[in-house]
């Protein structure tokens, strides 16, 4: 067999492959459908030119296989043929690049009317901290986490003390209201992805970083470390759970402010002291 | 021995003044001419025992095959730790003693094997200094005593990363690019002995690889033989050229990472490592800076893949035209094109951490320069075709391996734009589109131009030819079955299942995708296996392949020209060669044959119609 017909099977069992695949994007529940559009932009432009170059050079395969004394071509240059393709790749490229990055100018510039949550990641697990009433996170600082304070947050910020704390990896949001999402780590590098978002970004210890989106639709996700962060890596998963405006504000209601948690330990400390003094 | 140093090298200044006086009177009206050397030739060290001819031995071909054979035998401790990976994640119940610990540590070893201490030792040490001297008609390196400790530097490397597997904790399971703080905690397996002995063997090869790319540049610099100018060195020599000045660039990034990051776990100095709250208990460390670590590992980690992209370039540019019987197709520009990917190439390494937390404004900029670098490099793959075209194709086992890189490597090159483009990156980093990517641009492409250049030189190693037969079942079941695991592997990323997972639970979007972990699992094992084929080819070969001659692929380049074949020490015999002409004189119209050689006088072939010399 010749084996310009394998080639030629190569490129159509590709082809064949990305149209019949049934494995394609997770559905998508953010704003993010731009980031896909360009992925099959690119598919498109990037596609093309993978067949192209393949069936060029399968043809030439077959048209051109060794015969002896077949005339073969002398042309070491030809400046026009090298301008055009020169310049063709250059608008390919540029065709890819600019929609590329205003999705990206969108990604970074995030919308004024966003919900904060800052996603607190460790070794291995998260937890959730949201602005209280009065929409502002208090300052934090890892040096100053303990039992007590498991966000570290400063006890002289007077902001920190309405911060709503779930100490838990089940996160709510509620749908169509952009939420800008803060990472802090503990330890190591984490990353807070969750497929059908799209989008992502590594926490860093000693610094905070964000991204941005918009949920649109209702459900439960699970959240996938992505971001190589030691042996628990593959286990270190968590939930969001996107809901209506409504059930949301139940669920927040429910959970407890860090002036709260501040009270309770006072109390068990009370009633502590008040034990040990029965106890006398 | 100094007296012993003049008395030889007295005769061969004489000689080359008699060169320079000889020739120099009338050179409008020879047609031959060429300029005469500049300088005189270099003594050779010539070794005598069996200790200095065949272990520490200073004629570079040697060290090439000594290059060669150390790093085929790490890769293939890569491939073996990938199978071990690939039955975990395609059939993790017949494989239950491989822990989670053990799956890291072996995908970070694969991954630092393959890139490092396969890849890079195989382009550089192994063909560079086989072919440099060869082809440029050197007698050997410039300096072949460092050439010498080069190799045995890399050796000693390889020693101490083979012996972080048999320590306390086994060897560091931080994933190839060694991110700290996990890369140095508790966490992560190995993270003591392991992490060190990593670090350190990683510093030998650096020093190691510091001494041979000084050769190598050095080398083709200065110690080219007449008439060889810069634009007439086959482009193989020009891509390890390049790929040797990134090298000489990037390494000392990697170098200093490596020495901060030893002093961060040995004194506890904090350049990568923030205030670190660790099992509830503020760890001593406070001030560094992960990200600085990211910018440096990328700074050598993305000329990296130039300095293994580039040498395979070159050198299947050269195999392309030699077996397509036709000139490479624009030349000058192929020139410019690996020099301004080499050059280019510095200003894209935060390709890499789009999603790494650094400044999110970097991502413009890193995001065009990436784009950009993509036009010479795709005008370099329509050269390769344009090069087929009207051309007179042999479908042999070499052609055949070329053939496949041109389908990989496009393949993997558009994968690439998707990457470097960072809208479309944040949504497929860290997945296994990632991986599929780049292990179909810079694995299987540069798998596929090591195998062709072995069928390619072989004969010319040791003077035998391998047998095409089992080449072409060899490429085959190589192509195509790499293939199929990267191919699909794309579309797991797609669906969004991230890299480095043990493993994924039954996450529901994930569960459909089992079927093809089995699948790609598979053939990844057939793929290795099929590899027995290749080298039972080999051994077998040396002793009953057919003889193959002088010259026995016809092919323009200084390397088949020597005297004796294979090349005895010192290349030449009694005269260097004097170059006429470039590489890739195939079939020009006039000649009587359907290639002229280098050292061919155009008195010679006074017919041929001949446009580039």
């Amino acid at each position: 067999m010749h084996p310009g017909i394998i080639f030629l099977g190569v490129v159509v069992g590709s082809v064949l492959f990305h149209i019949y695949t049934p494995w394609w994007w997770t559905d998508i529940a953010s704003n993010w459908g731009a980031m896909d559009d360009t992925i099959n932009l690119t598919f498109w432009i990037g596609g093309g030119v993978f067949i192209l170059v393949c069936l060029f050079m399968v043809y030439c395969v077959f048209k051109f296989s060794y015969k002896e004394g077949r005339k073969v071509e002398y042309k070491p240059e030809d400046h026009k043929l090298e301008k055009i393709l020169t310049i063709a790749t250059t608008v390919g490229v540029i065709a890819l690049l600019a929609p590329g990055l205003i999705v990206y100018n969108n990604y970074i510039n995030t919308p004024k009317n966003a919900l904060q949550v800052e996603v607190n990641a460790w070794q291995w697990g998260w937890q959730y901290r949201l602005p209280g009433e009065d929409g502002i996170l208090g300052t934090a600082q890892v040096a100053k986490i303990s039992d007590n304070n498991p966000f570290g947050i400063n006890l002289d910020d007077p902001n920190g003390k309405d911060d709503i704390l779930i100490e838990d990896d089940v996160l709510h949001l509620k749908t169509n209201r952009p939420v800008k999402i803060l990472l802090r780590s503990l330890d190591v590098l984490h990353n807070y992805y969750v497929p059908q978002f799209r989008a992502k970004m590594d926490a860093i210890p000693g610094i905070i970083t964000y991204y941005w989106f918009e949920p649109n639709k209702i459900g439960e996700y699970e959240v996938l470390c992505a971001e190589y962060c030691g042996v628990g890596h593959y286990a270190m998963r968590a939930k969001v759970i996107v809901e209506s405006e409504y059930n949301y504000k139940s669920w927040i209601n429910e959970q407890e402010t860090f002036s709260d948690l501040i009270a309770k330990q006072e109390n068990n400390k009370l009633k502590k002291i008040l034990i040990v003094k029965n106890n006398d | 021995m100094s007296d012993e140093y003049n008395q030889k090298n007295a005769p061969l200044e004489a000689q080359s003044s008699d060169t320079i006086s000889g020739t120099s009177g009338t050179p409008s009206k020879d047609i031959d001419y060429v300029r005469p050397a500049e300088l005189p030739e270099q003594d050779l060290y010539h070794g005598h025992s069996f200790i200095t001819k065949w272990i520490f031995c200073q004629d570079a071909k040697i060290i090439g095959v000594q290059y060669f054979l150390t790093a085929v035998f790490t890769g293939i401790v890569g491939l073996v730790l990938s199978w071990l990976m690939r039955l975990q994640l395609g059939y993790p119940d017949l494989v239950p003693f491989i822990t989670a610990e053990h799956y890291y540590q072996f995908v970070t070893m694969h991954g630092m094997i393959m890139v490092v201490y396969f890849l890079t030792a195989l382009f550089l040490g192994g063909f560079g200094n086989y072919l440099i001297p060869l082809m440029v008609g050197a007698r050997d390196m410039v300096f072949p005593y460092v050439n010498m400790v080069s190799f045995w530097m890399f050796f000693i490397a390889v020693c101490v990363l083979m012996a972080s597997f048999f320590v306390p904790g086994g060897p560091t399971g931080a994933g190839w690019t060694l991110y700290p703080p996990q890369a140095i905690l508790p966490g992560t397996p190995g993270s003591n002995m392991g992490i060190i002995l990593m670090l350190v063997s990683l510093s030998l090869f650096v020093i190691g690889f510091t001494m041979g790319g000084l050769n190598y540049i050095i080398t083709i610099l200065q110690a080219r033989t007449r008439g060889m100018t810069l634009m007439r060195m086959p482009l193989t020599i020009w891509g390890i050229f390049t790929a040797t000045a990134l090298a000489m660039l990037a390494f000392p990034a990697l170098l200093v990472s490596c020495i901060m990051m030893t002093l961060d776990k040995m004194l506890e100095t904090s350049f990568f490592m923030p205030t670190i709250v660790q099992a509830g208990e503020v760890l001593d460390y406070g001030g560094g800076s992960p990200v600085l670590f990211q910018h440096l590992f990328w700074f050598f980690g993305h000329p990296e893949v130039y300095i293994v992209a580039l040498p395979a370039f070159g050198i299947v540019s050269d195999l392309i035209s030699v077996h397509a019987r036709k000139n490479i197709f624009g030349y000058r520009m192929m020139v410019w094109a690996i020099v301004g990917i080499g050059g280019l190439s510095f200003f894209v390494w935060a390709h890499h951490m789009y999603v790494s937390g650094m400044n999110p404004w970097f991502g413009f900029f890193f995001a065009t320069t990436t784009l950009i670098i993509a036009v010479p490099t795709a005008l370099k793959v329509y050269n390769w075709i344009i090069t087929l075209f009207r051309a007179n194709i042999r479908m042999n086992t070499v052609m055949l391996f070329c053939l496949g890189f041109i389908v990989t490597f496009v393949n993997g090159g558009i994968t690439g734009i998707f990457l470097g483009n960072v809208a479309v990156d944040i949504p497929l980093s860290d997945t296994y589109f990632v991986i599929a990517h780049f292990h179909m641009v810079m694995g299987i492409a540069p798998l596929m131009v090591i195998m062709g250049a072995v069928y390619h030189w072989f004969p010319l190693v040791t003077g035998r030819m391998l047998s095409e037969k089992l080449g072409k079942w060899h490429f085959w079941f190589t192509f195509l079955g790499a293939y199929s695991i990267y191919f699909p592997m794309h579309y797991l990323g797609f669906i969004g299942v991230p890299r480095r997972y043990f493993e994924m639970y039954d996450s529901p979007y994930v569960a459909s995708a089992t079927g093809l972990n089995e699948f790609i699992t598979l053939a990844a094992l057939i793929v290795g296996f099929s590899q027995l084929i290749f080298i039972y080819n080999i051994v077998s070969s040396l002793s009953i392949g057919k003889p193959a001659g002088k010259n026995p692929w016809k092919a323009n380049s200084l390397e088949w020209l020597t005297p004796e074949v294979p090349p005895a020490h010192g290349n030449w015999g009694e005269k260097l060669p004097v170059i006429h002409r470039w590489p890739y004189d195939f079939n020009v119209p006039g000649a009587k044959e359907d290639y002229i050689t280098q050292t061919t006088p155009p008195s010679e072939v006074i017919s041929a119609e001949v446009e580039k010399t």
